[in-house]
C-alpha cells in the first residue's frame, strides 16, 4: 500500500470533527441552561472563570489544544507506547485511591492547585490503547482461551481498580469492551447471553409487581417469556440459519400469543402465562424434532438457551422473593432504580422525569426551564444534564441531540470499519462502544428506564476531566484514522 | 480466513442495529414523557410555582349617617410548608413566639392530625399560628431567616368601632372543608363571612384575591417573580356596605334592653331600611377579635340566653293585641264591619258558654275606641261575623283561607327576605291546618284567639315592625333590609319594589285613627311625645309564664319617619316595657336627641331587670 504524504489536515475526518464540535457546543449550552439561575446576567458572564460554564469553556479550549497536539503523534507512537501509557495510568489510578480526599465517598480525585483531575477518565484511553495493541499482536486469535483471558484482564483490571475508587458507575463502562470483542470474533452467544440475562433481570424485577390489566398475569413474568420466545426465534433465524423453522415458530408464537391475549381480555379471564409456557414447550419440541429429522444440530444450542433462560429467570425470581429479606430486596430494587422511592434514592429520577416531561413538544426555551433552574434535579449539570435539554428544548430538541449523538457513534463505527488493520479497528470500536455505553446508561437513567448509575454523558455533562478524557480518545483516533493506510 | 473476516464484518450491522434500537427506544420514551403525558407538566408547575395569594381588604360597613362601623385591622398568620422546613431550631422558634416546647409539640401534633386538619400535606402551607398582632409579628420577622420553610401571611381581621349590633354584622371565620369543596374560590385558610351580614354579603365584601406567581427552588426558597410578574393579578378590595342602621339608635336600643330578653326592630317605612335591630341579650362584637376570640366565643355560645342568636328575625312569638290591627283592616276591606259598626263587650266576649275576658271600658263601642282600648271582644265578634258570613260560599274554610291570604299579604307567615340569614317564618294557620286538627267540627269560636294575636299565630319581631311600617305607608311595604347601598353596585331589586297588601288605603286611615287615639287616650299613653304625632298599639301576649310586653307604632302620623316594634319577653303589659322603649326610640330618631325627662326614663328602664329564673345566684 502506497504511503500518502498529504498534509494531516486533508486526511482528517472532518465529519467526525464537526459532529464533535456540534456536540460540545450543544453540551456547553445545556450547562448554561443548567447553571443559569434567573439572576439577570449578561451573556458574557457565562465565560467568567468563576462560574461552571466558564470553567467548562476553559476545559474545552484545553481539550482542543491537547487534541491538536495529539494529532502530531502518528499511529506508530500510539501503538508502541500503548503498554507504557497503560501501566502508568494504572499506577496513577492505584495511587489515587490512597492519596485522594474523600469526596462523597469516592476516592477518585487528585487535586492539583485549583484543578482536580479524575485519572479514571484517562484510564479508558489507556485501556483502549492497550487492548488495541494487544489484539494486533502477531498470531492473536480471539478464540484461543489464553488470548481471551488476557483481553479480559486488560480491561477488567482497571475496572476493579476503579471499583476500588468507589466509582462503580465508571467501572461498569469497561463492560463496553465486550462489544469490541464481539466485533473481533468472540462468539455471539456470550453477548446474547449477557444481554438477555440483564434484560430478564431488569424486566422481570421492574414489572414484578404489575399485572396485565384485569388479568391475573404477572407483567414481568409475561414479558420475560415473550423475550425468550423472541430471542429463540431470532437465534434460529440468524444463528442457526433455519429460516423455515424460524418462520413457523414466529407464526405459531405470535398467533397463539395474540389469540390468548384477546381471549383472556375479552372472553374468559385466565392466566395467559401458561399459554406462553406451552409455546416455549412447543418451540423446544419443534427444535428437537428438527435436530432429528433435518439434522439441524445448532438447534440444540437454542434449546439450551431457552432452558437456561427459564432457569435463570426463575432462580432470580426465587432468590429475590424467597432468599433475600425484604429490606435487602428493596435495597436492590432501589439500587437498580426499579422502586419509585420519591423521597430518597428515587428522587433524582422522579424529578428528572418531571423536568423532561414538562418540556413538551418544543420545550420552554433556552434558559427558560423552571425545574432545572430551581435545582429540583440534583446533579443537573453533570449526570442529569439531559434533563435540561429535555426541559428547555422539548421533544424536538432532545430527539435532535439523541440523533446527532447516535450519528456520531455510527460515524465512529464506520471509521473503525474502514481501518486497514486490527489496531485501528479495535481502537475505533472501543471508542464507539465507550460512547455508546455512556449514552445508553446515562440517557436511560435520566429517562427513568435504566438503573441510576452515575456516569456522565460525553461532551454534555459538566466536568473537565471527562471532557478532556473523551477528547483525547477521539483525537488520538482521528490521527489513527488519518494514518489508516499506513501499516504499523 | 477471508470468509471469516467477511462474516465478522457483518457483525457491524448487529452492533449498529443495537445502537439504533436503543435510540428508537429512547425516542419513544421521550415521546411518551413529553408529548403524550400531561402529568409531568402539572407536577412541574406545582414544584416550581408558589402561588402566593394576595388577600384583599374586606369591605367596610358604614351606618346611615356615614359612621364607620366595621373595619379591618392587620394581623399575621405564621404558616409553614412541612417539606420545606429544614434544620429547625425549635427552641429558638418557641422563644420567639413565646411558647413552651410542650405547646409547640401539641400544636404540631394537631396540625399533623388529619382529624383536626383534613387538608394536611407536607407540600402545602399549613397555618402554624394565626392572628398575631403587629408586635408579635415584628419579633418573629426579625428572626424569620432562621426558620426555613416558615412564612408569614398578612391577613386582616375584623374590628368594630362600636360595641353594638354584633349579631347583625355576624362573623368572619376560616372557611369550612365543605365550602372549599363546593366553591372553587376558596382555599384552605381563607376567611369567609359565617353569619349575619358578613355571610349574606360575602360576595361583595370579600373582594377578589390576587395571585403572585413566585418561583420556588428545590429548597423552598423564593427566587423571584415568574416572568417578572406578567401573570400576577392584583387583589381587588372588597366593596363597602352602607347600612340603613342608625348606630346611635342601635346603641340606645341595646341599652334599653339590658337585663331583658327580647327584640327591637325599627324600620324606615318609606324605604324598608332597618334603622335598628336589637336582639337582647346582645354582646360586644369587639370581644370576638384577635387571639382572645376563641375563649370569648365559647362563653357566648354556651350562654343559656343565646346572645349569638338574632331573636329579631329568628324568634317567633304570639303578637298579642298588635295583631288586632290586621284584623280590623281585614274586616273593613271585606265589609264585615264599617268604622261605625258597634260590638258589645260584656267584660269580654261571650258566645254561648264560651267566654274570653277583656278589661274595663265602655260598651258597646265602634272601631276607633276599640283599637284605642284594645277591646278583645270587638275583634272576636268581627271574626265570628266574618266566618259566618254568607258571602263565602265555601263557608268557614273559605273564610279561613281568605283570612290567611290577608295575613300573608301583610307579610306574615312567610319570610320577608331580610338580608341576613336565619329568618323564621312565623305561623299563620289555614283551613287545612284546623281541619287536620278538628276535622270538620270547627268554627270561628274554635279558632277565636287568632283574632287577638294568640293561639296558633306567631310572628317574628321583624314581621311586627314591618307591619307597623305597612300601616305607616297606608298599605304598602318595602321588604325590610339592612344594607342600603353597596359600593359600585346595587342592592337586590326586591328591596326596591313596594309590596301591596290586600287592604285599601281608606281602611288604613281608619285604623291609624285608632292607633293615634290609643296614644292620646288609650293603652299607649306613655308613647305620647310632645311635638310628635305618634301612633301605636300595645300588645300583651299571653304566655305560660308572665305575659310578653309588646308595642308596635310609628311616627309621625303624616309622612312617617320610623316604624318600630318592641318585644320584651315576660315584660308584662305592653305599656310596661314596650310602650316606653318604643317611644324613646321614636323620640331619639325623630328629634336626634332625648329630652332630659326621656333621658331619666331611659336610665330607669335600662336599670330594670326582668328575672327569668336562670340567673346565677
Amino acid at each position: 500500500m502506497a504511503m500518502r504524504r498529504d498534509s494531516i489536515l486533508s486526511r482528517l475526518d472532518w465529519w467526525t470533527l464537526g459532529l464533535y464540535a456540534l456536540l460540545a457546543i450543544m453540551g456547553w449550552c445545556a450547562i448554561c441552561g443548567a447553571s443559569y439561575d434567573y439572576i439577570e446576567t449578561d451573556f458574557l458572564d457565562f465565560f467568567s472563570p468563576s462560574v461552571r460554564t466558564g470553567k467548562q469553556a476553559m476545559w474545552m479550549l484545553v481539550s482542543a489544544f491537547v487534541g491538536v497536539i495529539l494529532l502530531f503523534f502518528d499511529k506508530r507512537i500510539y501503538k508502541d507506547w500503548a503498554f507504557i501509557i497503560y501501566a502508568l495510568t494504572l499506577l496513577l489510578c492505584i495511587v489515587t485511591i490512597f492519596i485522594s480526599r474523600d469526596i462523597k465517598g469516592s476516592h477518585s480525585w487528585i487535586t492539583l492547585g485549583p484543578f482536580s483531575l479524575q485519572p479514571a477518565e484517562f484510564m479508558k484511553f489507556a485501556t483502549t490503547l492497550a487492548l488495541a495493541s494487544f489484539m494486533t499482536r502477531y498470531g492473536f486469535n480471539i478464540n484461543e482461551n489464553s488470548n481471551i483471558y488476557k483481553c479480559l484482564a486488560i480491561f477488567l483490571v482497571p475496572m476493579l481498580i476503579i471499583i476500588g475508587q468507589r466509582e462503580t458507575g465508571s467501572a461498569l463502562v469497561y463492560l463496553a469492551f465486550f462489544l469490541v470483542l464481539y466485533r473481533e470474533g468472540m462468539t455471539g452467544l456470550v453477548l446474547l447471553s449477557a444481554i438477555s440475562c440483564v434484560l430478564y433481570f431488569i424486566v422481570g424485577i421492574r414489572f414484578s409487581e404489575a399485572t396485565i390489566s384485569s388479568l391475573p398475569t404477572n407483567l414481568g413474568h409475561y414479558w420475560v417469556l415473550l423475550l425468550i420466545q423472541f430471542f429463540s426465534i431470532c437465534m434460529t433465524k440468524f444463528w442457526c440459519k433455519n429460516s423455515a423453522t424460524a418462520l413457523i415458530m414466529l407464526i405459531v408464537n405470535s398467533l397463539v400469543t395474540l389469540a390468548a391475549y384477546w381471549t383472556a381480555v375479552y372472553l374468559i379471564t385466565f392466566n395467559i402465562i401458561y399459554v406462553q409456557y406451552m409455546l416455549l414447550g412447543f418451540n423446544v419440541i419443534y427444535l428437537l424434532l428438527n435436530i432429528r429429522l433435518r439434522k439441524e444440530k445448532r438447534n440444540l444450542w437454542v434449546v439450551l438457551f431457552v432452558l437456561g433462560s427459564l432457569i435463570f429467570y426463575n432462580s432470580c425470581d426465587y432468590v429475590m422473593h424467597n432468599v433475600l429479606r425484604p429490606h435487602q430486596r428493596i435495597r436492590i430494587e432501589v439500587l437498580l432504580g426499579l422502586k419509585e422511592d420519591i423521597v430518597k434514592a428515587g428522587y433524582n429520577v422522579h424529578q428528572s422525569k418531571i423536568a423532561i416531561g414538562s418540556g413538551g413538544v418544543f420545550g420552554k426555551g433556552f434558559l427558560k426551564g423552571t425545574q432545572t433552574k430551581l435545582k429540583y434535579v440534583p446533579e443537573q449539570d453533570t449526570d442529569f444534564i439531559f434533563c435540561t435539554i429535555g426541559e428547555e428544548q422539548g421533544f424536538v430538541g432532545s430527539t435532535f441531540v439523541l440523533v446527532v449523538f447516535v450519528i456520531f457513534i455510527l460515524r465512529l463505527m464506520a471509521l473503525a470499519e474502514r481501518q486497514g488493520d486490527t489496531f485501528g479497528r479495535v481502537y475505533g470500536y472501543s471508542l464507539a462502544s465507550i460512547f455508546f455505553f455512556h449514552f445508553t446508561i446515562n440517557v436511560g437513567m435520566v429517562l427513568g428506564i435504566m438503573p441510576v448509575i452515575g456516569i456522565p454523558l460525553p461532551f454534555f455533562s459538566y466536568g473537565g476531566s471527562s471532557f478532556l478524557g473523551f477528547s483525547i480518545l477521539l483525537f488520538s483516533f482521528l490521527r489513527i484514522d488519518a494514518d489508516r493506510d499506513v501499516r504499523a | 480466513m477471508t470468509n471469516r473476516k467477511f462474516k465478522l464484518e457483518k457483525r457491524k450491522f448487529v452492533l449498529a442495529g443495537f445502537v439504533l434500537l436503543v435510540l428508537s427506544t429512547y425516542i419513544v420514551r421521550l415521546f411518551n414523557l413529553q408529548v403524550l403525558s400531561d402529568e409531568y407538566k402539572s407536577k412541574a408547575d406545582s414544584n416550581a410555582f408558589y402561588k402566593k395569594t394576595i388577600y384583599p381588604a374586606r369591605g367596610l360597613m358604614y351606618d346611615r349617617n356615614g359612621k364607620l362601623l366595621v373595619y379591618n385591622q392587620p394581623a399575621y398568620d405564621i404558616t409553614f410548608v412541612p417539606r420545606n422546613v429544614r434544620n429547625l431550631d425549635t427552641l429558638e422558634l418557641c422563644r420567639t413566639l413565646n411558647m413552651t416546647r410542650e405547646e409547640f409539640d401539641e400544636r404540631m401534633a394537631r396540625i399533623r392530625n388529619k382529624r383536626y386538619n383534613p387538608g394536611y400535606s407536607t407540600y402545602t402551607e399549613q397555618v402554624f399560628m394565626s392572628r398575631l398582632s403587629v408586635e408579635e409579628f415584628a419579633r418573629f420577622q426579625e428572626k424569620m431567616f432562621m426558620f426555613a420553610g416558615f412564612y408569614v401571611q398578612k391577613r386582616s381581621i375584623r374590628q368594630y368601632a362600636y360595641g353594638a349590633a354584633g349579631v347583625l354584622f355576624g362573623d368572619v371565620g376560616e372557611v369550612s372543608q365543605k365550602k372549599i369543596e363546593s366553591d372553587p374560590y376558596y382555599t384552605r385558610g381563607d376567611y369567609i363571612g359565617t353569619q349575619g351580614l358578613e355571610s349574606s354579603y360575602e360576595a361583595a365584601l370579600r373582594g377578589k384575591k390576587g395571585v403572585e406567581m413566585l418561583l420556588r427552588d428545590a429548597y423552598g426558597r423564593i427566587q423571584g417573580n415568574y416572568r417578572n410578574g406578567e401573570l400576577d393579578t392584583a387583589a381587588v378590595r372588597g366593596k363597602d356596605l352602607k347600612l340603613g342602621l342608625d348606630i346611635e339608635l342601635q346603641q340606645l336600643g341595646e341599652r334599653l334592653m339590658k337585663n331583658k330578653i327580647g327584640s327591637i326592630v325599627a324600620i324606615e317605612p318609606s324605604t324598608g331600611e332597618i334603622l335598628c335591630m336589637v336582639s337582647a341579650p346582645s354582646y360586644d362584637p369587639r370581644l370576638l377579635v384577635g387571639r382572645q376570640r376563641g375563649e370569648n366565643h365559647k362563653v357566648l355560645s354556651q350562654d343559656k340566653r343565646k346572645p349569638l342568636m338574632n331573636r329579631a328575625v329568628m324568634g317567633t312569638y304570639p303578637p298579642g293585641s298588635t295583631f288586632k290591627i290586621s284584623q280590623a283592616l281585614t274586616f273593613l276591606q271585606e265589609d264585615i264591619i264599617t268604622p261605625q259598626t258597634y260590638f258589645p263587650c260584656a267584660d269580654g266576649f261571650r258566645y254561648n258558654k264560651f267566654k274570653l275576658g277583656c278589661h274595663a271600658h265602655s260598651s258597646p263601642l265602634p272601631l276607633v275606641p276599640a283599637i284605642a282600648t284594645s277591646c278583645n271582644s270587638y275583634f272576636c265578634w268581627g271574626l265570628v261575623r266574618m266566618f259566618s258570613s254568607k258571602k263565602y260560599e265555601g263557608g268557614v274554610p273559605e273564610a279561613m283561607d281568605l283570612w290567611r291570604d290577608y295575613m300573608v299579604s301583610m307579610g306574615f307567615g312567610y319570610r320577608l327576605g331580610i338580608d341576613i340569614p336565619g329568618e323564621a317564618r312565623g305561623m299563620i294557620p289555614n283551613a287545612k291546618y284546623y281541619t287536620r286538627h278538628y276535622g270538620n267540627y270547627w268554627n270561628a269560636v274554635t279558632v277565636i284567639s287568632i283574632s287577638i294575636g294568640q293561639g296558633e299565630v306567631t310572628l317574628t319581631p321583624l314581621q311586627i315592625a314591618n307591619f307597623a311600617a305597612t300601616i305607616a305607608n297606608r298599605g304598602t311595604y318595602f321588604p325590610p333590609h339592612l344594607v342600603s347601598e353597596i359600593e359600585n353596585d346595587t342592592i337586590a331589586s326586591k328591596y326596591k319594589i313596594p309590596q301591596s297588601t290586600m287592604v285599601g288605603r281608606e281602611a288604613y286611615e281608619e285604623v291609624i285613627k285608632g292607633m293615634r287615639e290609643a296614644v292620646l287616650g288609650g293603652t299607649c299613653r306613655a308613647a305620647n311625645i310632645p311635638g310628635i304625632e305618634v301612633c301605636g298599639k300595645t300588645g300583651t301576649a299571653e304566655n305560660r309564664g308572665k305575659d310578653h310586653s309588646v308595642f308596635m307604632g310609628f311616627a309621625p302620623m303624616e309622612n312617617p319617619k320610623i316604624a318600630v316594634a318592641v318585644y320584651v319577653e315576660n315584660g308584662g303589659f305592653g305599656a310596661v316595657y314596650g310602650v316606653p322603649i318604643g317611644a324613646l326610640l321614636m323620640e331619639k330618631y325623630i328629634n336626634g336627641t332625648l329630652s332630659d325627662e326621656s333621658l331619666k326614663k331611659a336610665a330607669e328602664i335600662e336599670n330594670k331587670r326582668i328575672y327569668y329564673g336562670d340567673e346565677e345566684r
